[in-house]
């Protein structure tokens, strides 16, 4: 009887400490931002002054439609792209299908803002291909504004729809096609009825990320925006910007795009939820074998597509080495680049890695517990944390910034301008990989095995410590590892929280690219890329090629 | 301490749904004890009360004189074997054996050695260094086996083991398992939903239905005597009928099927009015004269015969000929008689009691 007690204990333990973190580093900072959002230095008392300035001024609320046309233009191109490779990948024999398949997801998990970085470098003032355009007289399409955007996310941001799509289809036993086929339907009414309809809810999920992240990315816009400013660009704006700072303007922005995260991901609940099919698949279906010009003309519109979206990494790293003057001008091919932020940067570059580190560890511990206690101790704590867990994904980065300084600028926590707030902001929003790839771990394991454990003596607690967490390190790792990246990567919430010493290589690059000093920029995001490129290596090292990023 | 497990009135309810009532069973030391019944009658349900991984709602188990109800599972020191085999997948053959008695903090060499005795017994010894993905199905279920009775347990427990394996290798590990249990004399508990398993393995059986136990016998009683519809329509094949006992003694009651037939059957008590009629196939025989029927269909099996005969009033039997008792088949439409062996036949009142002797 005792025993039973002090098991009960440690789990609630557990949830204690983790519900209490979540509530103080999550749902307390938003409270701050909300309760900001209805104050105004310009009106007493409890107002919405900040919403019905927001809905009446053009200058505002021409953001949030902007934000949607984005949004929306993105989602249904990468949509279009995504399900045309993962349709093509997953069915035809397209050659270096592995590699590609490696590639793809490379380009999704580099940082987002290099994509725009690079682009700018391409097809901005003075861009290569800009540059190459005008010696033979003619006028290359501007990066700039609305369209480059889109672009730019789009190439960005298709491997989600492609991720989730591929992973359908693959999972789409070989019979259910031929099901249809011998009962008599033709090719095409094949796909439009069973295959279709089969991954369409995985489609919509992908479709959904990519427009969530759309929504809270403040990188691209940032820089290709010139006047096209969308939400988070205007939070920023808002709440940094050195003539008018706002802050209750600012957070009743932050409500408004949460607003919008939340209404998208409802929608998800609506349609996606309703309609999941698990299949048992015991054939993965069937590769067609193409041949001559079909092969090429069906494969090279793939390898196009992911040779523009990596293109971004190859323009930095060369980038990179090419030092320039100060109006631009080449002066060599040498190193002088890393020798420039080494000097000047180095401790962009440690605070980058060690932050991560820290951040990392707390993570992974807090994700083995906290994905065991969602999948095995069930219970009305376990469902809050689910929930808790997810906010980050609809909070954009920006926003919790804004929302972890409101709330620890004052007493009795008091943390702005430390390097434990970057931290913070770390672990809670990159928390959900992590726990994602533990929860889905936990759930193929059965849990007969921690039962068999149990029966042969072991007590539960040293079964949960010497097997289970033994058994979900890898699945734990591997989403690990995917936290780490993002977090060295992170821009949106630690160039809100950063001061003098505690920024990181993200705001650096992004600082470089808006004094236009392009060479450290590219050496900093090679920095970054190379460290990217090198952990997802040991992720498909872990998780022996089947990588699961969504 | 005696190995006996006893159960009274257990229970067991998922909020509104009760999955156990009050069921009581006492199982004797030594023997092959069966949870016989269909998916969803409990018997899984009962099986993790004892081993200690479901809750107890009500009702006292005891292993010999000891009440368990509050002894957490892993103090139990009961032999499980799960229906997935639950192999630990990090783990050698060796090492998945050895894992019980390193909780049990037995000496190195001791550990080794019985190890491989058990592993010997179970016929996989050459495979002690492999990992589990290595093993085929048949392999991996002998070494669950192994782990499970390493430990000496006072009780095994084995949930639907074989349910997982093809059916020649089912039949093989079926007779593996009931000859390492008559060996090592555990005390076993054993799950199944397949009556011809569990008819093949058991010293004795409760067959199980919707939460409550059906009945208690050795497998020849079981099958014999089933003492409600539901075992005998459960265990093998039966035919229903209808029946009205018009007049009844203490010793026999005179019962007429649809008005066609009157017979008599031995009871063990007295009742009058509706009842119902259960017969195997091989209780039921072609004769001059009885129920009127005639010839749907035939099959031809071998040994026997198994005749589809449908009555008058438009209700299908099934009997069994034997071949060496017949010298010709029936042709398909032929007009034919039944009578039953009225000794054999099983005969319910109203409420599903047990009426026959």
């Amino acid at each position: 009887m005792t025993r039973r007690k002090i098991k009960l204990d440690f789990w609630f333990f557990v949830k204690a400490i983790v519900l209490v973190t979540l509530c103080l580093f999550i749902i307390y900072p938003f409270y701050t931002i909300l309760t900001k959002s209805v104050f105004s230095s310009k009106v007493d008392g409890i107002t919405l002054y900040n919403f019905e300035r927001f809905f009446s001024k053009k200058y505002y609320y021409r953001t949030l439609i902007r934000s949607m046309v984005i949004c929306s233009s993105t989602m249904v191109f990468s949509c279009i792209i995504g399900v045309f490779i993962a349709y093509v990948m997953t069915r035809f024999n397209v050659p270096g299908k592995n590699l590609l398949h490696v590639l793809i997801i490379l380009s999704l998990m580099s940082p987002p803002f290099i994509g725009a970085y690079s682009w700018i470098l391409l097809l901005g003032r003075n861009g290569l291909l800009a540059k190459l355009f005008g010696t033979i007289g003619l006028t290359a399409p501007t990066i700039y504004g609305r369209d480059g955007i889109i672009f730019v996310f789009t190439l960005h941001l298709f491997p989600y729809v492609y991720l989730y799509t591929s992973g359908a289809m693959n999972s789409i036993d070989a019979s259910l096609e031929e099901a249809a086929e011998n009962l008599g339907m033709n090719k095409f009414r094949r796909i439009m009825t069973i295959t279709l309809p089969v991954v369409l809810p995985s489609i919509l999920a992908g479709c959904v990320m990519v427009f969530m992240t759309c929504l809270a990315d403040f990188g691209t816009p940032m820089l290709l925006g010139e006047g096209y400013t969308v939400l988070p660009v205007l939070v920023y704006n808002e709440y940094m910007s050195e003539s008018a700072t706002d802050p209750f303007m600012a957070s009743a922005l932050s409500v408004i795009i949460v607003a919008c995260s939340l209404v998208m991901l409802g929608i998800q609940k609506l349609i996606i939820d309703k309609k999941n099919y698990t299949m048992s698949t015991l054939r993965p279906p069937k590769e067609t074998q193409l041949h001559g010009f079909k092969r090429f003309a069906t494969v090279f519109p793939v390898y196009l597509i992911v040779f523009l979206a990596l293109l971004p990494q190859i323009v930095v790293v060369c980038q990179s080495f090419v030092e320039r003057s100060f109006s631009g001008i080449v002066q060599g091919i040498n190193l002088n680049n890393y020798r420039a932020i080494l000097s000047r940067l180095g401790q962009n570059i440690f605070n980058t890695y060690s932050f991560s580190l820290v951040a990392i560890v707390f993570i992974v511990i807090f994700g083995i517990l906290i994905s065991y206690v969602l999948v095995r101790k069930k219970g009305k704590a376990a469902s809050v944390i689910d929930t808790l867990i997810m906010f980050p994904y609809v909070i954009p980065g920006s926003v919790l910034g804004i929302g972890l300084i409101v709330a620890f600028n004052r007493k009795p926590i008091i943390l702005v301008g430390t390097a434990a707030i970057m931290i913070i902001s770390y672990i809670v929003r990159k928390l959900p990989y992590t726990v994602r790839s533990g929860s889905a771990f936990l759930y193929q394991m059965d849990p007969s095995v921690e039962e068999a454990s149990i029966n042969l003596g072991v007590s539960p607690m040293k079964t949960f410590f010497t097997l289970t967490a033994r058994m979900m390190l890898p699945g734990v790792m591997s989403g690990a590892v995917l936290s780490w990246i993002t977090c060295i990567n992170e821009l949106s919430s630690s160039i809100m929280l950063y001061s003098g010493n505690t920024s990181t290589i993200a705001v650096a690059i992004y600082q470089e690219v808006v004094r236009m000093s392009d060479g450290t920029a590219a050496a900093l995001a090679t920095i970054l890329s190379v460290t990217t490129v090198a952990s997802m290596l040991i992720v498909f090292r872990l998780t022996k090629g089947k990588v699961k990023i969504v | 301490m005696s190995n006996e497990v006893i159960i009274k009135n257990a229970v067991k309810r998922y909020g509104d749904f009760t999955a156990l009532s009050d069921v009581s069973l006492h199982i004797k030391e030594g023997e092959f004890f069966t949870l016989l019944g269909p998916s969803g009658c409990g018997k899984t349900t009962l099986l993790r009360m004892i081993a200690g991984f479901n809750s107890i709602e009500g009702g006292e188990f005891f292993f010999g004189d000891k009440i368990i109800n509050n002894v957490p599972a892993h103090k139990r020191d009961i032999g499980m074997v799960f229906q997935n085999y639950a192999i630990f997948p990090h783990l050698t053959v060796e090492e998945n054996v050895a894992y019980g008695l390193k909780a049990r903090g037995v000496k190195k060499p001791e550990i080794e050695k019985r190890v491989k005795e058990a592993l010997d017994l179970v016929q996989i010894l050459p495979l002690a260094k492999r990992k589990p993905s290595e093993l085929s199905g048949g392999q991996q279920q002998r070494v669950a086996l192994a782990r499970a009775f390493v430990i000496e347990p006072s009780v095994l427990l084995m949930d639907e083991p074989l349910s997982n394996l093809d059916a020649k290798l089912r039949v093989q590990m079926r007779s593996i398992i009931k000859k390492l249990q008559r060996r090592l004399g555990i005390t076993t508990i054993y799950v199944t939903h397949d009556q011809e398993e569990a008819l093949a393995i058991s010293d004795r059986i409760a067959v199980m239905n919707q939460g409550k136990v059906m009945q208690i016998g050795t497998p020849t009683e079981i099958y014999a005597k089933p003492e409600n519809p539901f075992v005998a329509g459960f265990i093998g094949v039966s035919n229903f009928l209808n029946c009205e006992v018009t007049s009844c003694t203490e010793e026999s009651a005179r019962v007429s099927i649809k008005g066609e037939l009157d017979i008599d059957i031995p009871v063990r008590r007295n009742y009058t009015g509706k009842a119902q009629i259960s017969a195997r196939p091989e209780q039921l025989f072609f004769s001059q004269e009885g129920m009127p029927g005639k010839v749907l269909f035939s099959t031809f099996l071998g040994d026997f015969i198994e005749y589809e005969i449908q009555l008058d009033d438009g209700q299908e039997l099934i009997i069994n000929e034997y071949t060496k008792d017949t010298t010709s088949m029936h042709d398909i439409g032929e007009k034919v008689f039944i009578r039953f062996d009225v000794a054999r036949i099983s005969l319910y009142d109203e409420g599903g009691e047990v009426l026959s002797k």
